[in-house]
């Protein structure tokens, strides 16, 4: 059996008065896009930001490529599990200073062709030097993904990326997601509560209901299960 | 008006005065609770505060005044402890509030309060050291508070920002250096404007400076630029290690942000959401 590229075990999230990640188990395969589908509040985005490390689990762990991420440097596991989160956050200065950011952190310089590929891959060519505070909602959350995809990332989590933004910008960085997944071959957590995106985007779906794992399957499987099966 | 009939009466011309002036800075408080900034209750308990301590302080100085050298380093340790508390209320529930002011205010009055007195700039007798320490003392605590609060807020508001550089691989370090830079900066904007306005806007304290340099008029000219020249020493090098200590506290030993968000005062919710 190939060994999953990451699994998370018994991943546990407890703040003062309450639980919002129960002991949650599942398994990534490499290239696998995962979608995170529930009702708000029910743990997708903390669920997340465990898998990174952002937040700190009050237990269980995630191995990844069958090393527990507690033995991996925060920033070193950060470089290799990237996250998109539902805001850009773009740093003030121009696109290309945002995408040289991440390397810059470990001391490596991004050259301007390296650059001009990543913008080109987000559909983006020719944005280097736009001021990054004068770009639309769907503009910034590409060069966004451009930026975490400058760290070479071998996994990304997608926090709904696409939540902020308007019909059109939101079908412009689904095709986005799509098309980086798909040529760089990550293995993709996606958070969404979007059972139509979930199924455009994810292989198989895992559904949280307050933080715990309902069920999961494919997305048609899920789906139909929770719309069958509502709470 | 007072002065013609208390004069004899030192105690309750005091008393009276302090009556005028409180009165007039509750009106004030009056004036602000009617435009919905509800200061009123802090006003009040700070303005009891301040005068207890202060009668009190008399009274103690009378008998400071009359002490061995000896005792001015027991009387500043005790005033920067004090500082400390009162400077760390205004982060409450920052991880480590009190140690961190504690430590910068230690580092920066202690540090220049030591060397002005070894280079003779503070003179060792009680009646001069335990005054102009309480003055470093005393806006070292309010440099300090001013740069808790504002880190806080710049961190607050950019918590977005600083978890996207985190995630990024950033180290904790560089993700606050912004608002680090900016509590710094906020923290020295009054005692750099005290500086740039001596003798021009404002004649801080010259009685005090020239019952210290016991009479001359232009010694104590100067011996007002010396103290205020110490307060920004010492208020800047406080605010330097309290910010580095804000931003040590403000991660986990898994570079994760630990600093929750300011609790949200009561009344402030418009505010926030007006932003």
């Amino acid at each position: 059996m190939v060994e999953a590229f990451l699994r998370a075990d018994r991943l546990t999230r407890a703040v003062p008065g309450k639980v919002i990640v129960d002991a949650v188990s599942f398994e990534v395969a490499r290239a696998e896009v995962l979608g995170i589908f529930g009702p708000s509040g029910s743990g997708k985005s903390s669920l997340l930001r465990l898998i990174n490390r952002l937040d700190e689990p009050s237990s269980g762990t995630v191995w990844l490529e069958g090393v527990d991420y507690r033995s991996i440097a925060p920033r070193e596991l950060r470089r290799r599990v990237g996250m998109i989160m539902q805001r850009a956050y773009l740093f003030p200065g121009t696109v290309a200073e945002n995408l040289r950011y991440g390397p810059l952190q470990h001391g490596e310089a991004l050259d301007d062709a390296r650059v001009s590929d990543l913008l080109a891959g987000v559909a983006l060519g020719g944005y280097e030097e736009r001021d990054a505070a004068t770009l639309s909602g769907g503009e910034a959350q590409r060069v966004a993904i451009a930026r975490a995809l400058a760290n070479n990332p071998q996994a990304l989590l997608m926090d709904e990326p696409t939540s902020a933004l308007d019909e059109e910008a939101k079908q412009q960085v689904e095709r986005t997601i799509r098309s980086v997944v798909q040529q760089h071959q990550l293995t993709t957590l996606i958070v969404t509560h979007d059972s139509a995106q979930a199924q455009r985007l994810a292989d198989r779906i895992l559904l949280l209901r307050d933080g715990r794992v309902d069920n999961v399957g494919t997305p048609r499987e899920v789906l139909h299960n929770a719309e069958r099966n509502p709470r | 008006m007072l002065n013609a009939i208390l004069a004899s009466h030192e105690l309750l011309l005091g008393l009276a005065q302090a009556l005028v002036a409180a009165a007039l800075a509750l009106g004030v408080a009056l004036v602000a609770r009617s435009r919905g900034i509800r200061l009123f209750s802090d006003t009040v308990i700070s303005l009891v505060r301040g005068l207890t301590q202060m009668i009190a302080v008399g009274y103690i100085f009378v008998l400071l005044l009359r002490g061995p050298r000896w005792i001015s380093p027991f009387v500043l340790a005790a005033m920067i402890v004090a500082a400390a508390a009162t400077s760390s209320r205004r982060a409450r529930g920052f991880p480590g509030a009190f140690r961190i002011s504690l430590t910068a205010i230690f580092c920066g009055a202690g540090l220049v309060i030591t060397v002005m007195t070894v280079l003779g700039a503070i003179d060792t007798a009680v009646s001069a050291l335990i005054p102009v320490g309480s003055m470093l003392i005393a806006n070292a605590m309010n440099a300090n508070a001013l740069a808790l609060d504002r880190f806080r807020s710049e961190v607050d508001a950019h918590r977005g920002e600083i978890e996207s550089a985190l995630a990024l691989g950033a180290a904790p370090g560089a993700t606050v250096r912004d608002p680090m830079q900016n509590a710094l900066r906020a923290s020295l904007i009054p005692p750099i404007d005290n500086l740039r306005s001596l003798g021009i806007v404002w004649i801080p304290g010259l009685m005090a400076g020239m019952l210290l340099s016991k009479g001359s008029p232009v010694y104590a000219s100067i011996y007002q630029f010396v103290v205020l020249a110490m307060i920004l020493g010492s208020s800047g090098l406080t605010c330097m290690v309290s910010t580095w200590l804000m931003s040590q506290a403000a991660f986990s030993p898994a570079e994760q942000l630990v600093m929750r968000p300011a609790p949200v005062r009561a009344g402030a919710a418009g505010g926030r959401l007006g932003r």
